[in-house]
């Protein structure tokens, strides 16, 4: 579904990714892991189209995406999540998922000022996928909440607003940087599951950011690390797990055999 | 929880703020002392409120240490604390701030009597000094200010400390009585529409000003209106609130066509001092609500507004006028129109094109530069062979429209056309507003990376927004030169454009009903860069006013006289959050929902 190669950016003198070879098939859920700085944020910058590779090559579902706008990426399918959540804080929460559906929907000035059928139409149909994209994360972001500024939310609600917005873009691939960061076990436990469900229930395919190494144990089917900008090994957890070169990345710890600090980061 | 928020509520808030009260007594002396250099007393004084009793040169002075005493003496009572008891030491500390503004008046006279720094201070002169001791010795003029000012001080700290209901009312009686006074220009004209000229001569003073009977009647007025109505607005409009849906938003239609009706009908009754005025504050509504759409809900600062009123203007003059130096048509007004809304539209995308790419600072200054860009193009002898350089155009015709013609010598007429256009422009903002375009605007004020990773293409909306503002500006303009009947380049200074932004933020920005206000307000009452207001008389301290509103605004209420919701969250954001806490709405975590 997504072929990346021989991908390459350099800001100044440095190489924030170096030749980076990457593939995700339909269906799959990948977890991106490496220490800080190694390059995954930048990762998924350039994939959404928000920075611009010196060199190489993404290709989604046969089209190269280099060139497009971050808007036009959305546009082809692919969305992403913020690692340090940015919401439309002063929005309320439905009309953040609203506006995301931006790009599916195209009705202008003309049916706005004379609102006519097609208007009103696609304006209930926004209003109601994004309801049903709420509820996907149960009662905590409907009913009453609807209404509500976004800035409202608690931490962990907000984190899970972010990724109704993303699934409100009607995306095939879906990009989520950190998404249980700062959540505390019990959350981020239930959004592993729902993680799974989105690939089972809504047939995302997933690429995920996450430190949290029980969550890219339960629900990645594959795992890429990354540092200093180069892909140091690949593969399913319990091998990844176990690479030396992976075990030295991280300061010869062994990873995920037991909780490891990496979790505990700021 | 219950019991410690019971023990909370038992702590009073601390006592009188002594070093407060000495500041603000410091700041009182500088208002009045600054007021008074800057000029208002002297040339205000022909102005009166109360014939012969008060002036509006001395009201400059007189509110400041009514004003300073009643800010001084409030005090925030924190969640959980109670407010203390006023007592005299109140009186006192409101008198202490009346002295220091009385203060500043006394040693200003003592000054100006003594030196003369006439040369660079315009407004020291014995005039001055004349007006402020009350053409009496610099003793008893001295003597005199200190007592007003302790009185006024007194009575400002003593708003704390009467009972609320009769501050109120107090308060009501005195800017009733001033209302009608700045109002007079108006409410002649309007009570002479309706064959009521005994009650203005009864009221009003030949030469401007209430007389002292008329005082006392609007006063008693203003008394008893509240008494008789009392509480049966409130009541009405919580029946309205109370009723279901179908019926609110049918009493909310019909509320709306008594009101357009009204204002249908309120040209006829009106004067064409009244027209005129309102025809003015209607053109500067239709410019700021375009600008509300453009700075208000798409977040972007475009300082150079006046360049779309300007390219609106000139295309109607160039269309319809005979005397139109390059190119003549001589089209009729509404085919006119449509050419200028079109090229408008199109002059706004080419500004905007270049322009949206920059952000924040950068765009506001490039758009000012544009602004002055276009003024300078029409101004240039370059294009003087189609827009008549500094002599500009004249003799454009007036509006055609089947039973008369609008023009500027009928206000009326004038005022009718600016109030179809505007009901215009407040359909599409408010229709606009609430769709998909909108949204993307408020995204990408909010944050406008993220709006363009989800979907948004914002050089696109953005230039929608510009494109939006620049057709409403044009109307705006098109009007301005039917009513003008010719048009000149030192008619779009970039003053314009600082105006019409002034009024977005002053009025509430992002919001109709508030830049509806915001112009009433300050160009009715004030005054348009070149159009004089009710207040006639304050055209030279307009700037002045205009400024110290603005500062006074940004620190104090920074959502604007009308706020949108919106813009208050994003503004008081932390007083907002804290509230949501303390009444429980805010999510704190879902640990009830997981269990």
């Amino acid at each position: 579904m997504l072929q990346i190669t021989d991908l390459s950016v350099t800001f100044g003198g440095l190489h924030a990714l170096k030749d980076l070879q990457f593939e995700v098939d339909e269906g799959e859920i990948v977890s991106v892991i490496g220490p800080n700085g190694a390059g995954k944020t930048t990762f998924f910058n350039m994939i959404s189209g928000m920075v611009t590779p010196t060199a190489g090559d993404i290709v989604f579902e046969g089209e190269s995406l280099l060139g497009l706008d971050p808007s036009q990426v959305t546009e082809r399918g692919i969305a992403r999540t913020f690692q340090n959540v940015r919401l439309f804080a002063n929005m309320t929460i439905l009309e953040n998922v609203m506006v995301a559906q931006h790009c599916r929907t195209d009705q202008r000035v003309f049916g706005a000022l004379f609102q006519t059928q097609a208007f009103k139409a696609e304006e209930d149909a926004i209003r109601k996928y994004g309801e049903e994209v709420l509820s996907f994360f149960g009662s905590r972001l409907v009913g009453y909440r609807l209404d509500q500024p976004a800035s409202v939310l608690s931490y962990a609600n907000r984190r899970r607003l972010e990724i109704a917005r993303a699934m409100a873009t009607r995306p095939r691939l879906l990009l989520l940087d950190e998404p249980v960061a700062g959540m505390n076990p019990r959350e981020s436990a239930e959004l592993t599951e729902l993680i799974g469900r989105l690939r089972s229930e809504w047939g995302f395919t997933i690429v995920m950011i996450e430190h949290d190494m029980s969550v890219v144990r339960d629900v990645s089917d594959r795992v890429v690390v990354l540092d200093h900008g180069e892909t140091i090994a690949q593969g399913p957890y319990s091998q990844v797990a176990n690479d030396p070169k992976v075990i030295e990345a991280y300061l010869g710890r062994p990873v995920g055999s037991e909780q490891t600090d990496e979790e505990v980061r700021p | 929880m219950t019991a410690t928020s019971e023990n909370l509520s038992m702590v009073e808030t601390p006592g009188v703020a002594w070093r407060k009260q000495i500041r603000f007594a410091l700041i009182g002396a500088l208002s009045t002392a600054f007021i008074a250099l800057a000029g208002m007393p002297v040339g205000l004084d022909g102005r009166s409120i109360i014939q012969p009793v008060l002036s509006m040169g001395f009201l400059s002075l007189l509110w400041v240490p009514f004003v300073l005493a009643t800010i001084a003496g409030s005090e925030v009572v924190l969640e959980g604390m109670t407010a203390r008891t006023r007592d005299s030491k109140d009186l006192l500390a409101g008198g202490i701030v009346g002295l220091g503004s009385a203060g500043g008046l006394v040693l200003l006279m003592v000054l100006i009597q003594n030196f003369n720094l006439r040369d660079p201070l315009v407004n020291w002169s014995p005039q001055l000094l004349n007006l402020l001791s009350f053409n009496r010795s610099l003793a008893v003029g001295g003597l005199l200010w200190v007592l007003l000012g302790l009185i006024l001080g007194v009575f400002g700290g003593a708003m704390h400390v009467l009972p609320k209901k009769l501050c109120s009312r107090i308060r009501t009686v005195v800017l009733s009585v001033f209302a009608v006074s700045v109002l007079e220009t108006f409410l002649t004209d309007l009570l002479e529409g309706f064959r009521l000229e005994v009650l203005t001569d009864f009221v009003y003073y030949k030469r401007g000003g209430l007389e002292v009977g008329g005082a006392l009647l609007v006063a008693a007025l203003a008394l008893l209106i509240p008494l008789l109505v009392g509480t049966r607005i409130r009541d009405v409009k919580k029946q309205v609130v109370d009723l279901p849906a179908e019926e609110r938003k049918r009493v909310n239609l019909i509320l709306l066509a008594v009101s357009a009706a009204l204002l249908l009908v309120l040209p006829f009754f009106l004067g064409k001092i009244a027209n005129e005025l309102l025809a003015n504050v209607g053109l500067f509504v239709l410019l700021a609500l375009g600008l509300n759409v453009v700075v208000g809900l798409a977040g972007i600062l475009d300082l150079g507004y006046v360049a779309f009123f300007a390219v609106g203007g000139y295309t109607t003059a160039v269309l319809t006028s005979p005397n139109s130096p390059g190119f003549s048509p001589e089209l009729p007004w509404p085919i006119a129109l449509i050419v200028v809304v079109v090229l408008t539209g199109i002059v706004g995308l080419f500004i905007g094109a270049p322009v949206i790419r920059m952000r924040g600072d950068y765009l506001a200054i490039v758009t000012l530069g544009f602004g002055e860009i276009i003024r300078l193009l029409f101004l240039s002898d370059w294009l003087s062979g189609w827009f008549g350089g500094a002599q500009g155009i004249t003799n454009i015709p007036g509006v055609d429209v089947g039973i008369g013609t609008v023009k500027g010598t009928d206000p009326r007429s004038v005022f009718l056309l600016v109030l179809v256009f505007c009901a215009i422009a407040i359909y599409v903002s408010w229709r606009l507003e609430n769709s998909r375009l909108g949204r993307a605007w408020m995204a990408i004020r909010e944050d406008e990376d993220v709006a363009e990773a989800m979907g948004v293409n914002t050089t696109n909306t953005k230039l929608m927004a510009f494109v939006v503002g620049a057709v409403l500006a044009s109307f705006s303009g098109a009007i301005f030169s039917a009513k003008v009947g010719s048009i000149f380049p030192t008619s779009f200074l970039m003053l314009v454009s600082i105006i019409i932004l002034v009024v977005v933020i002053v009025g509430g920005m992002g919001n109709i009903a508030g830049v509806i206000v915001g112009a009433l307000v300050l160009i009715g009452v004030l005054g348009g860069p070149k159009q004089p207001g009710l207040l006639q008389e304050f055209s030279q301290f307009k700037l002045l006013i205009y400024g110290a509103l603005l500062v006074w605004m940004m620190l104090k209420r920074p959502e604007g006289l009308v706020p949108n919701v919106r813009r208050t969250r994003e503004l008081h954001q932390d007083e907002f959050l804290q509230d949501a806490w303390l009444k429980g709405e805010i999510d704190t975590g879902d640990q009830e929902e997981l269990s």
